[in-house]
C-alpha cells in the first residue's frame, strides 16, 4: 500500500511540452481518476508514474521513495492497458505467471496467486485457454488478474473499457470498483469519459492541455467548477454557456444581465467591477421549466430528444445563444414553436474573461 | 462453394509456374537414374526396365568424398542461418525499438548492404582473408555468407517487429521481464513466421552458392557440395550420371529444411493479442 505524489513533473518530446509542472498527490487507497480530452497528456503522466517514460523535469515518489530512477519493475505497480496487451502465445495462466517467473516468487506461492486471481474474476475456466480464443471482456478480465497477481501497491490503468461494448463496459466498471473495496489498494486510473470519471473515482484530476485544471471529489467538481473547461467537462449534457455582463455590484452579490435577462449572483468580493464581460454557466438539468421568481430564458426550438423520463430541449436564443434544457419526460415542445425555461440563480455559475468562476468558494 | 473465373485463372497461372520452376529439378531427378546413353537419347523419358542404374550414384560414393562435401555446406549454410537470425534479430530488435544516436545511419548503411551485390567486394574479401588466415576454413564462408545474408534479415525482421503493438513489450517490462527476456520470450516467439520467411531467403542461395566456395575454400576438404559436383564436370568429359545424381543428392537437404519452415511461412501468430 502506497501514497503517490509527483511535484512539478514535466515532460517534453523535443521541442513539444506534453506535461508542466504537475503536483498532485494521491493518498494511500484513493482511487484517482486522471481525465481530460484526448492529447491532454493523461496517458503520458500515467506512463510517467509507471515508469515506462522519463520525465523532463520534477519528482515522483511512491510510497515514501524516490522513484524518478527505478525501472517499473521496481515501483511496485501493475499496470492494465487499453489494448490488453495479453502475450499472443501464452495461455490466460501463464499470461498472469509470466511476470511472477522473473519476481522470482516461490513457485507454489506463484501458482496460489494465479489461482486465486483467476478465482476472483471468474476466469478458472479459461486458464488453458489462448488470448485468442477469449472474448474483449474476458480478456480484459485476464489483463486484471495479471495486475493483481503481482500484488502491487498502486494499479494504473490506461482506458481500460474503451474497447468494450457498453453494456460490457457498465459491468466491467462495477466490478473495478468492487476489486478496489476488496483490494483496498490505491489506484490510478486513466479515461476520457467522464461517466467513468464521475462512477469510480474518489477523487478525480482533470487535465487540459498538459496542466491540471482543477483536482477534487466528483461532486465538488460538478458544483463548483473552478473555470471554463471543467465546467464544460464534468456533466453530461454540456453546461450551457451564454454570454453575460455585470451590472452592478453591491458588497458580495452582483447582478448580471444575460440573454436580456438578469440575475443576481453571490460573487467572492472584489472579483468582478460593473462592466465587465463575463460567462454566464447554467447545466442543463438546472433549469426549471417552472419558476417564480428566477431569470426567464426565451427562444425557438431546434429540436426535442425524448428520452422518456426526461427530454432534452434544444433552443436558440433571442441573443443568439444555443442552449440545452431538460424538461420534464412528456413536454408539449415541438421544433420551431417558442419556449421558456428559468434559471434559479443559485445554480448559475460566473465566470470571468480569464474564465475563471467568481463564485465564493463552497464548503 | 461457387469458383469464380478470375481464380481459375489465377490458378492456371500458377501451375504453369510451377510446372516451369520444377521441370528442370524433374528432368535432373529421372535422368540420374539412367544410363548414359538413355540420357542423350531419350532426356525426357522416365527410366524403365532397360535404361535403370544407379551407377552415378555408385560413383559419386566411391570417387569422390561426397559425405564431406555434403557435411561441408550443411555446416555452412546450418551455421550461417543461425547467425543471420539470430543477429539479424537482435539487430532489428536494437534498431526498432531503442533510440539512439546513429539509429538512422545505421539503418542506411544496412540497406546499402541489400543494394550492393556482396560478390563486388570478392578481390578485397579474398586479401582480407588470406590476411587473416582463414582460406580453406568454412569460417571463411560462414562470415561472408553471415555479412550476405544480415541486411535483408534485418529490414524484414525489423518490419516485423515494429508490427508487435508497443503496449506488449511495455507489459512486460511492467512485470519485471529483463530486455534479453523480452526479446527472447515475447519478440522472437511473435516474429517466427517472419524467421521462417528469412530462413528459407537466406538458406537457398548459401547452399546453392559455387562463387565463395570456389574462390574462398577450394581445397582441403574444405568443398562444398556445388563445388564437389565440379570434379564430375571435365573439359573434355563429363560424367553426367554422377552430376545428375550428386544434384539429386543436393537436392534433398534444401527441400526438407524448406517443408521444415513453410508451415511457418503464412502464419500469423498476433492474433488475440490486442483487440
Amino acid at each position: 500500500m502506497a501514497e503517490v505524489s509527483l511535484h512539478g513533473v514535466a515532460k517534453s518530446f523535443g521541442a513539444t511540452e506534453i506535461l508542466r509542472d504537475i503536483n498532485l498527490s494521491v493518498d494511500d487507497g484513493e482511487f484517482v481518476v486522471f481525465v481530460g480530452p484526448s492529447g491532454c497528456g493523461k496517458s503520458t503522466l500515467l506512463r510517467i508514474i509507471a515508469g515506462l517514460e522519463t520525465v523532463s523535469g520534477g519528482e515522483i515518489r511512491i510510497g515514501s521513495q524516490r522513484v524518478n530512477e527505478l525501472p517499473p519493475a521496481d515501483r511496485k505497480i501493475a499496470m492494465v492497458f487499453q489494448s490488453y496487451a495479453l502475450y499472443p502465445h501464452m495461455n490466460v495462466y501463464k499470461n498472469m505467471a509470466f511476470g511472477l517467473k522473473f519476481a522470482k516468487t516461490d513457485k507454489a506461492e506463484a501458482d496460489r496467486r494465479v489461482r486465486q486471481a483467476a478465482e476472483i474474476l471468474k476466469l478458472t475456466p479459461l486458464l488453458d485457454r489462448k488470448p485468442r480464443e477469449l472474448s474483449g471482456g474476458q480478456r480484459q478480465r485476464v489483463a486484471i488478474g495479471r495486475a493483481i497477481v503481482r500484488n502491487p501497491s498502486v494499479f494504473l490503468f490506461d482506458e481500460p473499457l474503451s474497447n468494450l461494448d457498453a453494456a460490457l463496459r457498465v459491468n466491467t466498471r462495477l466490478e473495478i470498483a468492487k476489486l478496489h473495496r476488496d483490494l483496498g489498494a490505491t489506484m490510478i486510473y486513466v479515461t476520457h469519459d467522464q461517466v467513468e470519471a464521475m462512477t469510480l473515482a474518489s477523487k478525480i484530476v482533470v487535465l487540459n492541455q498538459g496542466r491540471i485544471e482543477q483536482v477534487g471529489a466528483p461532486l465538488e467538481l460538478y458544483r463548483s467548477p473552478r473555470n471554463l473547461f471543467v465546467a464544460g467537462f464534468i456533466g453530461s449534457p454540456r453546461m450551457n454557456f451564454i454570454k453575460g455582463q455585470v451590472l452592478r455590484v453591491s458588497e458580495e452579490q452582483a447582478i448580471i444581465g444575460f440573454a436580456g435577462t438578469e440575475a443576481a449572483v453571490d460573487v467572492r468580493p472584489g472579483s468582478v467591477k460593473p462592466g465587465d464581460h463575463v460567462t454566464v454557466g447554467i447545466r442543463p438539468e438546472h433549469m426549471e421549466v417552472e419558476g417564480a421568481g428566477s431569470a426567464p430564458l426565451r427562444g425557438t426550438i431546434d429540436a426535442v430528444e425524448q428520452l422518456g423520463e426526461s427530454s432534452y430541449v434544444y433552443m436558440r436564443l433571442a441573443s443568439g445563444d444555443d442552449v440545452i434544457v431538460r424538461a420534464p419526460g412528456e413536454t408539449e415542445a415541438t421544433p420551431g414553436g417558442t419556449y421558456t425555461a428559468h434559471v434559479p440563480s443559485r445554480a448559475l455559475h460566473v465566470f470571468d474573461a480569464a474564465g475563471l468562476s467568481v463564485l465564493p468558494e463552497r464548503s | 462453394m461457387t469458383i469464380r473465373p478470375g481464380r481459375i485463372a489465377v490458378h492456371i497461372a500458377l501451375i504453369l509456374y510451377t510446372i516451369l520452376a520444377l521441370g528442370p529439378i524433374f528432368l535432373i531427378l529421372i535422368n540420374a537414374f539412367k544410363t548414359r546413353r538413355a540420357i542423350f537419347a531419350d532426356p525426357l523419358g522416365l527410366p524403365n526396365g532397360q535404361t535403370w542404374t544407379t551407377i552415378g550414384f555408385d560413383r559419386v560414393f566411391a570417387n569422390s568424398d561426397f559425405g564431406l562435401y555434403f557435411f561441408n555446406s550443411l555446416t555452412v549454410t546450418v551455421v550461417s542461418l543461425v547467425l543471420i537470425v539470430l543477429i539479424g534479430a537482435m539487430a532489428a530488435w536494437a534498431l526498432t525499438e531503442y533510440r539512439f544516436r546513429g539509429n538512422t545511419l545505421l539503418s542506411l548503411y544496412l540497406a546499402i548492404g541489400i543494394m550492393v551485390p556482396i560478390r563486388l567486394g570478392s578481390v578485397s574479401i579474398l586479401r582480407m582473408m588470406v590476411e587473416l588466415n582463414l582460406v580453406n576454413t568454412l569460417t571463411a564462408l560462414i562470415l561472408v555468407y553471415v555479412a550476405q545474408g544480415l541486411p535483408l534479415a534485418i529490414l524484414i525482421l525489423g518490419e516485423f517487429i515494429q508490427q508487435i503493438p508497443k503496449d506488449l513489450r511495455d507489459a512486460a517490462r511492467c512485470d519485471g521481464v529483463s530486455e534479453y527476456r523480452i526479446f527472447f520470450s515475447i519478440i522472437l516467439p511473435l516474429i517466427s513466421p517472419a524467421i521462417a520467411t528469412v530462413a528459407v531467403f537466406t538458406m537457398v542461395p548459401v547452399w546453392n552458392d559455387l562463387w565463395f566456395p570456389l574462390i574462398l575454400a577450394p581445397g582441403d576438404g574444405k568443398q562444398t557440395i556445388t563445388l564437389g559436383v565440379q570434379q564430375f564436370i571435365g573439359q573434355y568429359v563429363t560424367d553426367w550420371n554422377a552430376v545428375l545424381a550428386s544434384l539429386t543428392l543436393a537436392i534433398a537437404p534444401v527441400l526438407v529444411l524448406y517443408l521444415l519452415f513453410s508451415r511457418y511461412l503464412v502464419r500469423g501468430l498476433t492474433a488475440g493479442a490486442v483487440k
